[in-house]
This record gives C-alpha cells, sequence and structure tokens, in this order.
C-alpha cells in the first residue's frame, strides 16, 4: 500500500503544524437555513445554540427568501436536478441563456458566462485571453482566486499597492510595451470592506491604454444607487472591460459565478476557459432561483436600501461606543483589535453572548491587523443589531479597549 | 557589497511599504514578517534580474532565498554578483 506510516506521519505532522500555528480551520454546525438567526453546534459535541449570524455573506437576506426558495422548487420541477454535462456537449438550458442574458443586462455590460463558482471564473479568465506579450497589474489585497488565476496565466505578474494610485500609474508606465496591459481589482474588498477607486483607475486605464477587470463579488447586488455594483457607484457603467462575479453571497447565496463585460473576452472563455470547458454546468435548480433573484433585484432596491440603513446604524453604533472600525461604507465593518489572541477570545465571548462573528489574525490579513469581521444583511431586524451591538459593549468593556487608540490597544495586548 | 545591499534595501522600502516611517534593516524578515508576500515577491525577482542582468530560476526564488536583503546577497553570490 502506498499510503504508508511514513506518508501518513508525513501528513500528520503537518497538520501538526497547523494547529501549532494557530491556523487551524474548524467547521461550525448550521442546524438551520441561513438567516440573521440560525442555530449553531460549535464546539462539536455541545448543544445547539441560537445565536444572531453576523459574519455571512448573506447581504440581501435572500439565502432563504420564499420566493427564492419557490423559484428553486419550480425550477426542479420543470428542469430537473442535474445536468451531467459540461455547458458546451449537452449542458446549456434554456434557462441557462436567460440567466447570462439577465446579467448581462443588470450588469450593463456587453455578454456574459456562467461558471461553477467565481473562484473558477477567476481560475479561468486571464488564461483565456492573456499571453506572454501580455502584463497583468493586480491590488495587493485582491481575492485569493484572482491569484491563483493570475499564476495559471502565461502573462507577466505584477502588482501595485493597496489602492495606491501613484504606483499602479508607475506601473502602467514601466508596462507601457506590453500588448495587453491588464489592471486588477476586487471592487470591495473582502477583509476591509473599503471600494477600489474605479473612477480612477478607469482614469489611469484611459490614460496608458490598459483594460480594468473588476471582482465584485462583495458588491454585486448592493453597491450603487440600484445595486449594480462598484462600477454604479462610482458612475464608470461600461467601462469596466471585464466583471466577474459570484452568485454565491448577495445574489441568492447558493453557488454560480460568471465573467460579464465585452463580447470578445466573453466568447474567449467559452471557447478557452478551463473551469468552463471541463466543469459541469450550474445545476438547473440554481439557475431558475438565480434567475428570480436577478427579477428582484433589478425591480426594486428594497432590500438594498434596508442593507445600507442597517450598516449605517451598525457603523455608527461601533465607532459612538468606542471601537475602532475600518473606513468605509460597505456593510463589511471589520472591528480591528490588532492582536491575534484578542480576536479570537474576543469572537469567543461573543458567540456566549449568542452573537456568532468571527476571528481573523495573520496571514489572512496583514501581522498586526487582527480583527472581528463583522457583515451586516438586509435579513437584520434593528432588534438583532441592538442585541449585537449592546454585546460588543460588553465584550469590549472586558477587554478595555473602548476609547483606546491602536497604539494604547497594542500596548496592552501586543501585536 | 554595503552598495548592492543599500540599493536592493532601498527598492524594497519604495516597492513595498505602506507606512513610510516603519523601519526596516537588511535582516528584517520580509516575507515571514508580511512585508512582501509571495503574490507580489515577483516585483522583487524582476528588479534583481533586471538590475543585476540574471535570470533567477524559479526553484531558487524561495521565500526564504527572499525573506531579508541579508539573504538575498546569499542569493546573487550564487550568480556572481556579489
Amino acid at each position: 500500500m502506498a499510503y504508508s506510516t511514513k506518508e501518513q506521519g508525513h501528513l500528520k505532522s503537518e497538520l501538526d503544524n497547523i494547529k501549532k500555528d494557530g491556523i487551524f480551520k474548524e467547521e461550525r454546525i448550521i442546524c438551520a437555513p441561513q438567516d440573521s438567526e440560525i442555530e449553531v453546534i460549535f464546539p462539536s459535541g455541545t448543544e445547539e445554540k441560537n445565536v444572531i449570524n453576523m459574519c455571512s455573506n448573506n447581504y440581501l437576506g435572500l439565502s432563504s427568501h420564499p420566493e427564492i426558495v419557490e423559484a428553486a422548487r419550480k425550477g426542479l420541477d420543470h428542469r430537473g436536478y442535474g445536468m451531467s454535462s459540461v455547458r458546451f456537449i449537452c449542458g446549456t438550458q434554456d434557462i441557462h441563456k436567460e440567466l447570462e442574458d439577465k446579467l448581462t443586462k443588470f450588469l450593463g455590460t456587453e455578454d456574459t458566462i456562467l461558471f461553477p463558482s467565481c473562484m473558477d471564473a477567476n481560475a479561468g479568465v486571464f488564461e483565456a485571453f492573456m499571453n506572454e506579450e501580455d502584463v497583468m497589474i493586480a491590488d495587493r489585497l485582491v481575492h485569493a482566486s484572482i491569484v491563483d488565476g493570475m499564476r495559471l496565466a502565461k502573462a507577466m505578474t505584477d502588482t501595485y499597492k493597496h489602492s495606491n494610485m501613484d504606483h499602479l500609474e508607475k506601473k502602467l508606465i514601466l508596462h507601457e510595451d506590453k500588448r495587453l496591459k491588464l489592471i486588477v481589482t476586487d471592487g470591495a474588498f473582502s477583509m476591509d470592506g473599503d471600494l477600489a477607486k474605479l473612477d480612477k483607475i478607469v482614469e489611469l486605464a484611459e490614460k496608458y491604454n490598459a483594460l480594468v477587470f473588476v471582482d465584485d463579488s462583495h458588491s454585486s447586488g448592493f453597491i450603487g444607487k440600484t445595486g449594480r455594483g462598484t462600477h454604479e457607484h462610482f458612475d464608470v457603467v461600461g467601462k469596466i472591460d471585464i466583471i466577474t462575479t459570484t452568485l454565491g453571497k448577495a445574489l441568492g447565496g447558493a453557488s454560480g459565478g460568471c465573467v460579464s463585460g465585452r463580447k470578445e473576452i466573453v466568447e474567449m472563455c467559452r471557447q478557452k476557459a478551463r473551469p468552463y470547458l471541463f466543469s459541469n454546468s450550474i445545476a438547473p435548480v440554481i439557475v431558475a432561483a438565480s434567475n428570480k433573484v436577478i427579477d428582484i433585484v433589478s425591480s426594486s432596491t428594497e432590500r438594498r436600501d434596508k442593507l445600507e440603513v442597517n450598516t449605517k446604524f451598525w457603523r455608527k453604533g461601533l465607532i459612538d461606543a468606542g471601537f475602532i472600525i475600518k473606513d468605509g461604507e460597505t456593510p463589511i465593518v471589520p472591528v480591528m483589535l490588532f492582536n491575534a489572541k484578542l480576536s479570537q477570545d474576543f469572537a469567543k465571548d461573543l458567540y456566549s453572548e449568542g452573537i456568532y462573528a468571527i476571528g481573523f489574525f495573520f496571514p489572512v490579513v496583514a501581522k498586526g491587523q487582527a480583527r472581528i469581521r463583522t457583515q451586516l444583511s438586509a435579513a437584520h431586524d434593528m432588534t438583532h443589531l441592538e442585541k449585537a451591538l449592546a454585546a460588543f459593549i460588553k465584550v469590549g468593556k472586558k477587554y478595555d479597549i473602548l476609547n483606546k487608540t491602536k497604539e494604547e490597544i497594542i500596548g496592552k495586548y501586543g501585536n | 557589497m554595503s552598495g548592492i545591499k543599500e540599493v536592493i534595501l532601498d527598492y524594497i522600502k519604495e516597492e513595498y511599504l505602506e507606512d513610510e516611517d516603519m523601519e526596516l534593516d537588511f535582516s528584517s524578515p520580509l516575507i515571514t514578517g508580511g512585508i512582501v508576500d509571495s503574490f507580489s515577491m515577483v516585483s522583487l525577482k524582476r528588479f534583481l534580474e533586471t538590475k543585476y542582468k540574471i535570470q533567477i530560476p524559479d526553484a531558487k526564488a524561495t521565500p526564504d532565498a527572499f525573506d531579508s536583503v541579508d539573504n538575498i546577497l546569499v542569493l546573487l553570490k550564487e550568480f556572481n554578483v556579489v
């Protein structure tokens, strides 16, 4: 047998090192539909506990929305359970094309291609249309799936300091001789909750004849006055050459993603993107429900407006209470604690108070930048947020971090 | 030799530091210290290759080899740069 004691010992040792480094990930078991309040079993073997969920990507509260569940059920009845095929063999139904058309219209682009996930979209898009003559210049805080996708492409890779437009301009000048220059950024950055300066990025792209790529996974459905995304917020709709986004967050929360943008780039993805060519089409039940999601978010801003109200309340409440949070306007609100152990202890105490939020620390975020990342949802009612805020304040007082400077918190707990 | 170290340190400060007041010396941990991540390390590699007219194989461009200016100097010795 190839899997001998030696191989087993090697892997056990690696797992032990992960635990020793304090970055071993454990799943919390949720015994309820995704919502603002959920039943959770954690640690394993303990009783179910009702908690307020402050860490999901269910920004619009559509993950368990009755209309979406009903649309999924109808999709199951009318188009079946699975496709047993990739898209280009016998995996494309009328509802797949309908969803691509709806996304194109919603995002204000020329064409759209679905992928099994946005991770797959990012893994496939760069390789599909860029080669050794080209360069990809990425913000240093882009999502890991973009990093992986860029590594799969043959084009040269370069990076610029996070949201630093002077540094980006220097890189555009440095690579002026390249055939294609692609500026790569997230729309909303998932750990800090800030928005890419898309207006400035588009200006630079026009000045230096570059293309622009935006992953809008943490924006689609709620950023911008009608929720189209970061490009709507910065009034550059139609000027972003490639948008990738997910159906797995605000837009229903199941799974699936897409590349949307210039029709030639989308067509290159249909011809060459490996996750599209070699992975099953999205299941009909998800496609049917996603069509309903796009109908809902296209016809009303009620849910994104409620999310905006919730976000403003939460940000103001935390600041007034004396927490240090990252500036911004998105429903991703990082509460800065700076010290890794403090972030873990804080999250544990919040859980005891019935609030479910996660502490993040290096290497997920930069060293000395440990935080509790909170995320708002339109599914939250004011009573949820008031209770969550009271719990944050109680735990904040316990650790004596309210109305303290960064230096004072680091002085007390280290970084 | 010290000239090379300073040139590299200046490049790293310019290319990677967000906070200009942050102190960095020849032994400061770059990768393990979270200053340079493996994704953006590519600019440093390209800088060294262009500046000193060498080709660093990917197998030698390891996080350990790039973890400090001192380590980079050890790597450059293999290419007879120092």
